[in-house]
């Protein structure tokens, strides 16, 4: 038989005032199987904490219910309190009279009434509460960054310099990402390849970071401190353990392909570092245009090889690792601009801002001359058009990608620095320079002579070998044409392809635009609703250098914070499954949100023979405790402990059952 | 799109209440010994992490409402397993009321997308078995929205009140 002691908290006046506390203790003593009822000035004080563990021990109490405040406040504070006497910690129920009651009744007789049936019902469920022990998982200590742009790059050096191991994954030839294309960064005007590429490179031969290029995550399994991933290297075609990166192949091969890395304007062969100064130092071969894979004839590369590094017959290959924490970190791409505005016309000299930073880049195809793709001749009239697809719901995304502002300043501060007597125009809706420096910045780009047109660009067509660009000007109320030999479109940030894909492997959700959820917009920004996967970088939403520095290094600290512990503790309310009932229908399995329920077979009787039939099995370490499948389950087979079906249909009847 | 909207569900609520012919006419207040007297009985099931904030706030805040709600705490409104509604029903409330995040807001990211599944099909079920679907009603409402759990408590209040006693699936 149950002995439950039930204390009714005075809060000073706070219930006592509203509230007959000496009547809901007398009430509660006639309750069965209550065997001790009293008040107490102030429980969650040490000398009420004190009269409780005496209680327990003197009335040989089995259980407890305090009413007093919220057990958002307190719960955690009794159970603490309960670890040190021969209750269980879960073996405790509260009823809030405090904030749920006489803080919001006036009546004294109504709301005594209702603190009792408050007490009635924590007592109805706390009888059937059961011991629960936290169990403890171990912690694996290493981390997967997956992306190996700027926010991978600081995320893995971050976790790296506090002594953990990191792999860092990257799905092109080389690290780098997007910040190692750009010219110049806001509003300082740093070189960003000066920048970056130094931090590659210590990425690269950093002793605790595993750099891994071409590869890709092909499965996660596990769970918060234990995830299996399942990662995919694609073939390379170069043995990168003996190439030393002489650049023999790249010099002979007879292909030449549009490089991607200066977004088309220059060219690369098809074998090919994919910028310079890539780390790793050492060439790929393009699979789709190289002649030996495609046709079977060529080979020089392999011919030429000092090292005989070259290998066609090389194949896509797997290797499973074990990560304690998992960051995403896998960026943006451009819009396909064209796609969207048909209107704008397909001309050489219409460019997006992306390729703009590879024309004015030292290193770019033009060596930092800014000259028209079309004719490489200096444009003297540039038009700057932003908010291309972005903020423009009606024909690619209705958000604000929030660099676009600044780099279309320092875009025009390039152009009116390297071309004398250029004239540049920039079409706005809004200008948005939040951040240190940059409304400053952009102060000093009007003040160099960039002209601001307030308005969209309607239609953009070639009339004498110029670009005229058709707007409007919205403070004017005219419509304005611009001529131009030089366009640049600064288009929209959107989520790199297959990053929904990555996320969905890794048990993270994507928005309506395909940016990676964060647990909570405000409060956990790095985090995910998958414990132990954390986000940073243009992966979670458009943003600037700063910013993604800063979540990068944010989402290490949340790594460091989870590798640091040797076992994580688990809340032992979480969901259990009677597989004498389960039947196998795997509906919990699809409404778990957290995907911490697997179909497995387990061994069975059936007409006297011997069968394996599927049950449900929950996974420790990632159930939350929501309780999503008791409520789903057909068979009532799991169940949420803590929150059991009989614990709630007792609350439920309490005030008609006892 | 529409029907994810923040409120869509206390709209499509709200249009379940329109089809005024098709009402079950189960309330009869005229039976009672004393109407004057008569104080119904409403249980709601708040999400641990919004709606049970939002009612400790409104509490913190030392707003008033009527004492006829008694709350039982879940961790999530998903967590509602139909049959506690009918045992609530069986057992004698008067009313159920389910709380919990906003859409988009849920703590464990779409336990209350299963909650509006389900008291879809929950109301149709009630008026099927002849309850008032007004009896039962969800609403989102989130840790910082206090005073909309004061509003709501005392609005559902009075419209359980209009019911009259549930007698219809009241065990005797």
């Amino acid at each position: 038989m149950a002995r439950v002691g039930v204390f009714i908290c005075h809060c000073g006046s706070n219930i006592a005032s509203v509230i007959d506390v000496e009547e809901v203790a007398r009430a509660a003593g006639e309750l069965p199987g209550v065997v001790h009822a009293v008040t107490n000035k102030y429980a969650c004080s040490i000398n009420g904490q004190e009269a409780m563990k005496q209680a327990i021990t003197d009335h040989k109490l089995d259980r407890l219910v305090i009413a007093s405040c919220t057990p958002r406040m307190h719960e955690s504070t009794f159970r603490k309190m309960l670890t040190q006497t021969s209750v269980n910690p879960y073996m405790l129920e509260i009823a809030n009279i405090r904030e749920q009651c006489s803080w919001v009744h006036k009546d004294k007789e109504k709301a005594t009434a209702k603190a009792i049936d408050l007490v009635r019902m924590s007592l109805a469920k706390v009888l059937k509460n059961q011991p629960l022990f936290t169990s403890t998982i171990p912690v694996h200590k290493k981390c997967l960054v997956v992306g190996g742009g700027i926010a991978g790059i600081q995320a893995a050096l971050d976790v790296a310099e506090a002594g953990y191991e990191v792999t860092l994954l990257e799905r092109e030839s080389s690290l780098g990402g997007k910040m190692v294309m750009l010219d110049k960064t806001f509003p300082t005007l740093d070189c960003s390849a000066c920048i970056s590429t130094p931090k590659m490179a210590e990425a690269g031969a950093h002793p605790k970071i595993k750099l891994m290029t071409s590869c890709e995550i092909a499965a996660v399994t596990g769970y918060i401190g234990n995830f299996q991933v399942t990662i995919r290297q694609n073939p390379r075609y170069v043995n990168h353990d003996i190439c030393t990166g002489c650049g023999f192949c790249e010099e002979k091969c007879p292909t030449k392909l549009k490089s991607e890395f200066d977004q088309g304007l220059g060219m690369r062969k098809a074998i090919y570092k994919l910028f310079p100064q890539a780390v790793p130092a050492k060439p790929v071969i393009d699979a789709e245009h190289c002649k030996k894979l495609t046709t079977g004839k060529c080979g020089v590369c392999a011919k030429l090889c000092p090292l005989a590094c070259i290998d066609y017959e090389d194949k896509e290959s797997f290797v499973t690792d074990t990560f304690g924490a998992i960051i995403l970190a896998t960026g943006y791409q451009l819009i396909d601009w064209p796609g969207s505005y048909p209107e704008y016309g397909q001309n050489a000299d219409l460019i997006s801002g992306l390729q703009f930073e590879r024309l004015v880049n030292a290193s770019g195809p033009t060596e930092g001359h800014i000259q028209r793709p079309s004719d490489g001749k200096e444009p003297k009239s540039v038009v700057i058009v932003k908010c291309v697809g972005s903020r423009d719901p009606a024909k690619a995304k209705a958000y604000c990608s929030r660099a676009c502002c600044m780099y279309a300043a320092k875009h025009a501060h390039q152009i009116l620095e390297k071309i004398e007597g250029a004239q540049v125009y920039i079409f706005y809706i809004d200008v948005r320079t939040p951040g240190k420096g940059y409304e400053e910045f952009y102060d000093k780009t009007r003040a160099d002579g960039a002209v601001y047109i307030r308005g969209r660009v309607s239609k953009i067509y070639e009339e004498g070998g110029k670009l005229i660009c058709k707007g409007e000007d919205s403070l004017i109320g005219k419509q304005v044409k611009v001529e131009a030999d030089l366009v640049i479109l600064e288009t929209a940030m959107e989520p790199s392809p297959g990053s929904k894909e990555t996320a969905a492997l890794a048990g993270v959700s994507t928005d309506n635009d395909g940016w990676l959820n964060e647990a909570h917009p405000k409060l956990r920004p790095v985090e995910t609703q998958t414990a132990g996967v954390f986000l940073c970088g243009t992966a979670q939403g458009p943003k600037d250098i700063p910013d993604t520095v800063a979540q990068a290094s944010a989402a290490a600290a949340k790594v460091l914070g989870l590798l640091a512990k040797d076992n994580l503790e688990t809340s032992p309310m979480i969901s259990a499954v009677d597989t004498v009932k389960c039947c196998g229908c795997g509906f919990c399995e699809k409404v778990c949100p957290v995907k911490a329920i697997t179909m497995v077979e387990i061994p069975g009787v059936y007409n006297g023979k011997r069968v394996t039939r599927g049950v449900a099995q929950v996974n420790s370490g990632l159930c939350t405790g929501c309780g999503t499948c008791a409520a789903a389950c057909r068979t009532g087979c799991i169940d949420l402990l803590g929150f059991t079906n009989k614990q709630l249909l007792e609350e439920v009847d309490a005030l008609w059952q006892i | 799109m529409a029907n994810l909207a923040p409120n869509g569900l206390e709209a499509q609520a709200q249009n379940g209440k329109d089809n005024s012919n098709l009402k079950p006419q189960n309330s009869k207040p005229g039976m009672q010994s004393n109407p004057a007297e008569w104080e119904p009985k409403i249980l709601a099931f708040c999400c641990n992490w919004c709606t049970y904030t939002g009612a400790d706030l409104a509490g913190l805040n030392r707003m008033k409402y009527p004492d006829n709600i008694r709350v039982i705490r879940v961790p999530c409104s998903g967590r509602v397993n139909p049959q506690f509604i009918f045992r609530a029903f069986q057992k004698g409330y008067d009313g159920v009321l389910v709380c919990g995040c906003h859409p988009w807001d849920c703590h464990y990211t779409a336990g209350n997308y299963y909650t509006r599944r389900r008291f879809l099909l929950m109301k149709r079920l009630l008026e099927y078995a002849g309850i008032d679907p007004g009896r039962f009603q969800a609403r989102w409402i989130s840790g910082s929205e206090a005073a909309k759990f004061r509003d709501t408590i005392s609005k559902v209040t009075e419209e359980i009140k209009a019911l009259g006693p549930n007698y219809k699936l009241k065990e005797e």
